[in-house]
């Protein structure tokens, strides 16, 4: 299971984030939270920053970006409440998601059932 | 293992602009249960692999108070594989494969809160991999259907498959076969309708419960 270069070590990714690891902001990024660029990559910007503009300019969850930077999913996220702190990225939080012992909304069930049927 | 950073040519399949929904299912089973192979066949994009870090302190503690241990206990990381369907112009529903036994739990209470409900993926020559998923998913409280996951080998009945994973009567029991795309399809819809019925069942508690059995 384990890549080379970055499971043997997984404390330095913590570099990445300045040894930070929280987000800064008030906010928490569920896995499936879908993330939008509010701006384009600016020169001088880290370049993981850069690459998520790029990435979400259209709607991307948190997981896909964190799979496709290679970064585990809590570095990822505090890389994203920075770049939301900024203003740089917006973010699209599940609606279903509020309680983990509460069942979804029939609603969202229908819409799901017609979504699967319909593949 | 697919890496998750070698995207086939072309890139990306990308949402719709207007996507604003994301919904977790999540299919636990143990190694060689078919997991990935069922997130594969019904994933619009090949199915991606990602990880967490976390400290063994963390287990057991909710969200991301417990990361500051980082900097003074080894940290551990675990992988786990994802696909993802679009549902209509505002849903998009994401599929995570998660190993079921016992030392990766800690990963699912952080990771996978809030999740629809989940599908225990039945490999029959590894039956005991499905009792601790099973037993956590009835402790926690999380809605789930089991899949048996038929690679042809020696038949069992629903029934005899009910009795040795000592599963509740009203828990949905479905035969699949992971690598047929109709078939994951289907077993993702029993789990959908299965939370349906609990919902209307929570709703007017004064009804009797409805015993569920899918059709093979």
């Amino acid at each position: 299971m384990s890549r080379p270069g970055r499971d043997d070590a997984p404390d330095r990714l913590y570099t990445l984030t300045g040894g930070r690891s929280r987000p800064a902001a008030d906010v928490s990024f569920d896995l499936v939270s879908l993330v939008v660029a509010e701006s384009d990559p600016a020169p001088g910007m880290p370049s993981e920053h850069a690459a998520i503009l790029r990435m979400c300019a259209r709607p991307t969850a948190v997981v896909e970006v964190a799979a496709e930077l290679g970064l585990p999913v809590s570095i990822v996220r505090v890389l994203l409440s920075d770049l939301l702190v900024q203003g740089r990225i917006g973010a699209r939080h599940p609606r279903s998601a509020a309680s983990p012992h509460r069942l979804p909304d029939p609603d969202i069930l229908e819409q799901v059932l017609v979504g699967l049927r319909n593949l | 293992m697919d890496s998750a950073t070698s995207e086939p040519p072309g890139g990306r399949a990308e949402l719709a602009a207007g996507a604003d929904n994301g919904l977790k299912i999540v299919i636990v089973g143990g190694f060689g249960a078919g997991k990935t192979t069922l997130v594969r066949s019904v994933s619009e994009i090949r199915p991606l692999n990602t990880e967490e870090t976390m400290t063994q302190a963390g287990r057991g503690v909710d969200e991301l108070a417990d990361l500051d241990g980082v900097r003074g206990k080894t940290s551990t990381t675990v992988a786990f594989d994802f696909g993802r369907i679009t549902l209509d112009a505002r849903n998009v529903l994401y599929l995570f494969g998660a190993p079921g036994q016992e030392r990766f739990w800690f990963l699912w209470d952080r990771l996978f809160s809030g999740t629809l409900g989940a599908v225990v993926l039945v490999d029959t020559r590894r039956l005991a991999d499905s009792w601790y998923a099973i037993d956590r998913l009835e402790q926690h409280g999380t809605p789930f259907i089991v899949a048996h996951n038929d690679f042809g080998g020696p038949p069992h009945t629903l029934e005899q498959l009910r009795e040795a994973l000592d599963l509740d009567p009203e828990v949905p029991l479905v035969r699949c076969d992971a690598r047929d795309r109709e078939s994951s399809k289907n077993v993702l819809i029993a789990l959908v309708e299965h939370l349906r019925t609990l919902y209307a069942r929570q709703t007017s508690p004064s009804s009797p419960p409805v015993p569920q059995e899918a059709a093979p």
